[in-house]
């Protein structure tokens, strides 16, 4: 019969839905807590998660991504002789991708015997390894020399005594400078040490170890017990094809007895990290959405229980159930949003202040951030559907009865 | 020109047993009457004012609302029949406790899908109607009773309805308190307002121009 219509504006609408969470801002707070930690616990999860990849790639293709190792598998008879040849450090650094590549092992200790700065009585013996190295494994290590220098393939070939300590080791026996020539004893047998290494980017255990040129160690103290290594430093991305190929330059007729080691590709990694922490967190961070949720929902069908009588007198001014129903979801859907919004920022705090703590870069995807209050409008969304339809049924005829 | 216009209207609620609230009743009220119903408690004023102000549907007769037939109407222009044509007066208020005066006025317009501005204008105008000029920001909880119910007849006054539709209006107030909302009644009255009051309090019915009475459900008038 009439053009009038019962309508309300979208802006009208927004704000009583304001005025309904505003009207009491105690609960408000308390109901925005669990929307707050669900959704920053979403975020935190995904920026660390994206922080700690970012971390490990970089990490990753500067030195693992460009080493392999070459191990002997231990012969059955003994009548064998050592699997690597002589040349292998010259065999394997022919192959187009290598940087630097060396065999090491441990000399025995019973062999090398006791280790000692200074020849006199009384002088501090303890139990110290002695590795035996090519050249090329010296520089594959990636050594910062402090003093001195390393031994090379001169050393090597004449069989020179000379050793390459780690800091710790020279200071433990007694070597502070080489200005003036220092010597160790190995089993009493005199070694110069030409170098001081203070650091090294591989195989950091050789630190601990007075290192002597293989050649030397093999006249001295004959073939290992323990089987040598190999370590070789690629160049990036050439670690797969080397691993493929290291055994066949090794010894063309017998590649069966080495295992060869390369990284792990990785692409495939970073996705492991990935998938592994996120599928955990992410289902705890969900769990806490989901509680914020419940929360929010509670809180507004409490609400639509208190106001019923509010409910009845809309219903009496013009209001439409869907009227009603569409301020209530709003209500729980502004929650929501601010909910997401609070807790994108105290995620993203809390992905900065982590990686400040550790040094990383903060990584974070852009819809991480963004989609944070979609995340809680969902949520608030969800929470108010039940809610908003018992609003919407209650009976004005009822509700208005005091 | 009636604004009211009740034919053979009556309320039976379904069984078993069905419970007659309202025998078949005839009423006409013309524009600018002031009309009581009057009647004990469970006499069925209530279910009356339910049927008048379009909260309650009848289950037979016919009911006119400024001429218009509200029985076959589907409930969303029952609804905006509500929001345009009748001005609700409760006896508690039923004011919301955290919005002041003035926006308490405003939501009797909310939704008709007026302006805001519009709307806080009215609804001003309507609290200096009713001598609450000063009082236009006040929460209800600082506001005297007599005070909450002028701000409830301001609500619905902000609206320019046909007909208002007061249910025990004075019930939650003290005599000298009434008097002075029925004296705005009377006033909204004199400048043309249709009024129809429900009380139980006949000294009240007996202000009004014309008195209805119902017993047990029967309206004589």
């Amino acid at each position: 019969m009439t053009a009038d219509r019962s309508r309300i504006r979208v802006a009208d609408l927004l704000a009583e839905a304001l005025a309904g969470i505003l009207q009491r801002p105690g609960r408000t707070v308390l109901t925005l807590l669990g929307t707050v930690l669900g959704v920053g616990a979403f975020v935190a999860v995904l920026g660390l998660t994206a922080s700690a990849t970012g971390q490990i790639s970089q990490r990753f293709t500067e030195l693992a991504a460009t080493e392999v190792t070459v191990e002997e598998i231990p012969a059955a008879d003994s009548s064998t002789g050592p699997a690597f040849p002589a040349d292998a450090d010259q065999r394997i650094e022919q192959l187009n991708g290598v940087r630097n590549a060396g065999v090491y092992w441990t000399v025995d200790a019973n062999k090398a015997g006791p280790v000692t700065g200074v020849p006199l009585p009384g002088a501090p013996t303890g139990a110290q390894s002695v590795l035996a190295a090519s050249p090329g494994l010296l520089r594959a290590i990636r050594p910062t020399v402090r003093e001195g220098r390393l031994f090379d393939e001169g050393h090597e070939r004449s069989g020179d005594h000379v050793v390459v300590l780690g800091g710790a080791v020279a200071a433990r026996l007694g070597v502070t400078q080489l200005a003036h020539r220092p010597a160790v004893f190995i089993d009493g047998t005199a070694f110069t040490v030409v170098g001081i290494i203070a650091d090294v980017q591989r195989r950091p255990e050789s630190l601990l170890d007075v290192i002597v040129p293989s050649h030397t160690a093999s006249v001295l103290w004959g073939t290992p017990k323990q089987p040598p290594k190999m370590l070789i430093e690629t160049r990036l991305g050439a670690a797969r094809v080397i691993g493929s190929q290291a055994a066949l330059a090794l010894r063309a007729e017998a590649p069966e007895r080495f295992r060869v080691q390369t990284p792990p590709d990785p692409r495939a990694l970073r996705d492991g990290v990935g998938t592994d922490l996120a599928a955990l967190f992410l289902a705890l961070a969900g769990v806490c959405l989901a509680i914020g949720a419940v929360g929010i929902a509670n809180t507004t069908l409490v609400a639509v229980m208190e106001r019923s009588p509010e409910i009845g007198l809309r219903r009496a001014l013009g209001a439409r159930p869907r009227h009603i129903a569409a301020q209530f979801l709003s209500e729980s859907a502004l929650l929501g949003t601010v909910g997401g919004l609070l807790g994108a920022g105290l995620g993203t705090a809390v992905v900065v202040l982590a990686a400040i703590s550790r040094e990383w870069t903060p990584v974070m995807a852009p819809w991480t951030v963004a989609g944070a209050p979609l995340a809680g409008l969902t949520a608030g969304l969800l929470a108010g559907l039940y809610p908003a339809l018992r609003a919407a049924r209650v009976e004005p005829v009822e509700a208005l009865r005091r | 020109m009636t604004v009211i216009e009740l034919h053979g209207v009556g309320l039976t609620y379904p069984g078993p047993p069905p419970v007659p609230a309202l025998q078949p009743c005839e009423l006409t009220v013309r524009r600018g009457e002031y009309v009581t119903i009057t009647g004990p408690s469970g006499s069925g004023k209530s279910t009356l004012l339910n049927l008048l102000g379009l909260l309650d549907r009848p289950t037979e007769g016919r009911y006119l609302l400024d001429g218009v037939d509200t029985a076959p109407l589907p409930e969303r222009e029952r609804t905006a029949l509500r929001a345009y044509r009748i001005g609700f007066v409760f006896q508690s208020f039923h004011l919301l406790p955290h919005r002041s005066a003035t926006e308490n006025v405003t939501l009797s317009q909310l939704y008709r899908g007026t302006g805001a501005r519009t709307r806080r204008r009215e609804a001003q105008a309507a609290l200096e109607r009713v001598g609450l000029g000063h009082r236009k920001d006040a929460l209800p909880s600082r506001l005297s009773g007599g005070e909450r119910q002028r701000v409830a007849i301001a609500r619905a006054l902000a609206g320019e309805p046909s007909l208002l539709l007061c249910d025990e209006p004075t019930g939650n107030l003290d005599s000298a308190t009434a008097d002075t909302v029925l004296e705005l009644i009377d006033t909204l009255h004199r400048d043309g307002m249709t009024v129809l009051m429900i009380t139980h309090d006949t000294g009240i019915a007996s202000r009004a121009g014309r008195v209805v009475s119902i017993k047990d459900g029967v309206l004589t008038g």
